[in-house]
């Protein structure tokens, strides 16, 4: 991929800066969002944590450009995105597989739509298939599908839009906790294979400290960046070390950020 | 016995035992009353008399057939690239659907049988008024059912498109369109069954061939047999029509039909 302007080096791949965002509801203000800043390295996962409705989703909405912001500034490698829509990408909570489409007709829609040839796209995508759990079902349509092979499918379509950052909306928020435990390691391993920069939005705290380098919390309505925090658990990551008292640790950090410290017994 | 495709078509056939049976039962009960001679045959004549009058009249009746046939088919085809035009174009411009919608709905309150003689002082008696009439009466629901269609297209997958960069073009090709197809099927399926009915109506005001010709021709001959024999043939020709557009809409929109079709567990009983 070719450049107008070279990144400025170790400039954050994604940066926000004072963003702010206020919506009219049924004639009143409502601020959703008020002076949220952030920055998403090179490589880097980072999770945003936050109770419903406090703002998540019209975060990304903005960092995708679907939205723009009030007041503030999205960068991208260190240059101002105005116009950011096709720049970075985005996996929204619902897969929002077309259902007239294969799986690979579904998973090779960003390919399609910038212009690349069919056949390129397509191999490339059979490549990756195996990886994705989903060998054997490139010709199956969405509704042949389960839950977390969906899912698998609409990361595997928002990964080969080849963007370098990817904004992933509570991606396993709708699946089993069986299945999300599943998906949160392949998730990983995917992640160590390819290396983008991730900004992940959840609701589940542990999901959030298994997964990232940081974790930001969010504060109710109007949205704010309550506390940072950074993960120091060595990778790969293992399902064992959430029970080390420094990863419990953090999550009572973050447990009593979100205001929910309930000391029990 | 086990073979699914097997069991799949006896239960079908299962499903539609009772309609097939109800209209056995009608037919053998209008067949004894008619034997029983209260009402004189040239009124109410039997359904056997009805059978005997349509195989003794099929060879007349074929081209009258073929000639109502053809208004339906080319009136029809009319009203489907006339109506999936104005949908697009509703859906393409806030303007016109805020302009057209109304009015669209509101041109569905005037009567057919009425505008039908004003067709033939305008159009003449050939092809015209009656390819009109098919097409007033089918263009409504292709139009207003595929424009409801694209209308429906699911916002959030509108929006990913657009955080991929997808053209307005684009959003418009790859999903609106294919997702409005089954409303568009839905409505077309509902502008067949009016269609030959719609063709019959322009034929009744004035025409030399067709089957509402030869229906009327039949009843003021008193040949009520033929009437009812040219009525059923008209109810077989709406019910392939129909046939026809259910098939094309198998082909046409499969993953529709395997969205619906859910793996079911079934009790063994």
């Amino acid at each position: 991929m070719s450049r107008a302007t070279e990144p400025e080096s170790g400039a954050p791949k994604l940066e926000l800066r004072h963003i702010s965002k206020r919506f009219r509801v049924g004639g009143r203000v409502v601020a959703a969002l008020e002076d949220v800043s952030l920055a998403l390295g090179a490589g880097e996962f980072v999770t945003i944590v936050g109770p419903s409705g406090c703002g998540k989703s019209t975060l990304l909405n903005i960092a995708c450009g679907l939205l723009q912001p009030d007041a503030g500034e999205i960068r991208l490698d260190g240059q101002p995105a105005g116009e950011r829509l096709g720049k970075v990408a985005y996996m929204p909570q619902r897969d929002l597989l077309l259902p007239w489409r294969s799986v690979l007709d579904n998973v090779t829609l960003g390919p399609e739509l910038a212009g690349v040839s069919r056949e390129e796209a397509r191999r490339e995508a059979l490549a990756d298939l195996p990886l994705f759990g989903l060998e054997g079902f490139e010709h199956a349509l969405p509704a042949q599908l389960s839950g977390g092979m969906k899912q698998r499918a609409a990361l595997l379509r928002t990964l080969l839009l080849h963007r370098e950052v990817m904004l992933l909306d509570e991606p396993f928020g709708a699946l089993d906790a069986l299945t999300r435990l599943q998906l949160q390691e392949w998730l990983l391993g995917v992640w160590a294979r390819f290396r983008t920069s991730i900004l992940f939005i959840t609701h589940d705290v542990e999901e959030a400290v298994f997964l990232s380098d940081r974790v930001l919390v969010m504060s109710p309505r109007p949205g704010r960046i309550a506390l940072e925090l950074a993960v120091p658990l060595p990778r790969p990551r293992a399902r064992h070390m959430c029970d080390e008292p420094e990863c419990i640790g953090l999550r009572e950090k973050l447990l009593e950020a979100l205001g929910l410290d309930n000391p029990s017994g | 016995m086990n073979d699914p495709r097997w069991r799949q078509g006896a239960q079908a056939l299962r499903g539609r035992l009772p309609a097939l049976a109800l209209l056995a039962a009608l037919l053998a009960l209008w067949e004894l009353y008619a034997l029983t001679g209260l009402t004189p045959r040239w009124v109410l004549p039997s359904p056997s008399d009805v059978w005997r009058a349509g195989v003794e009249a099929a060879g007349l009746m074929a081209p009258h057939a073929a000639q109502t046939m053809l208004e339906t088919v080319v009136g029809l085809a009319l009203a489907i690239v006339g109506g999936l035009a104005l949908a697009v174009g509703i859906d393409l411009y806030d303007l016109l659907r805020r302009a057209m919608y109304p009015l669209l709905v509101a041109s569905q309150t005037i009567p057919i049988m009425a505008l039908a003689p004003l067709l033939i002082i305008w159009f003449g008696y050939g092809l015209l008024p009656k390819v009109v009439v098919v097409w007033l009466v089918c263009f409504f629901p292709i139009a207003i059912n595929t424009a409801d269609g694209l209308n429906g297209a699911d916002p959030d997958a509108t929006a990913l498109l657009r955080s991929m960069g997808a053209t307005r073009w684009q959003i418009f090709r790859k999903q609106r369109l294919p997702g409005a197809l089954p409303a568009f099927f839905t409505g077309l399926k509902i502008a067949v069954t009016y269609s030959v009915v719609g063709a019959i109506i322009g034929e009744w005001v004035g025409a030399s061939q067709g089957l509402g010709v030869f229906m009327l021709r039949a009843s003021n001959a008193f040949l009520t047999a033929r009437v009812f024999a040219a009525i059923a043939v008209t109810s077989l020709l709406s019910v392939a029509l129909f046939l026809l557009v259910a098939a094309l809409e198998r082909l046409a929109i499969p993953w529709y039909f395997a969205a619906a079709k859910r793996e079911q567990w079934e009790e063994i009983k």
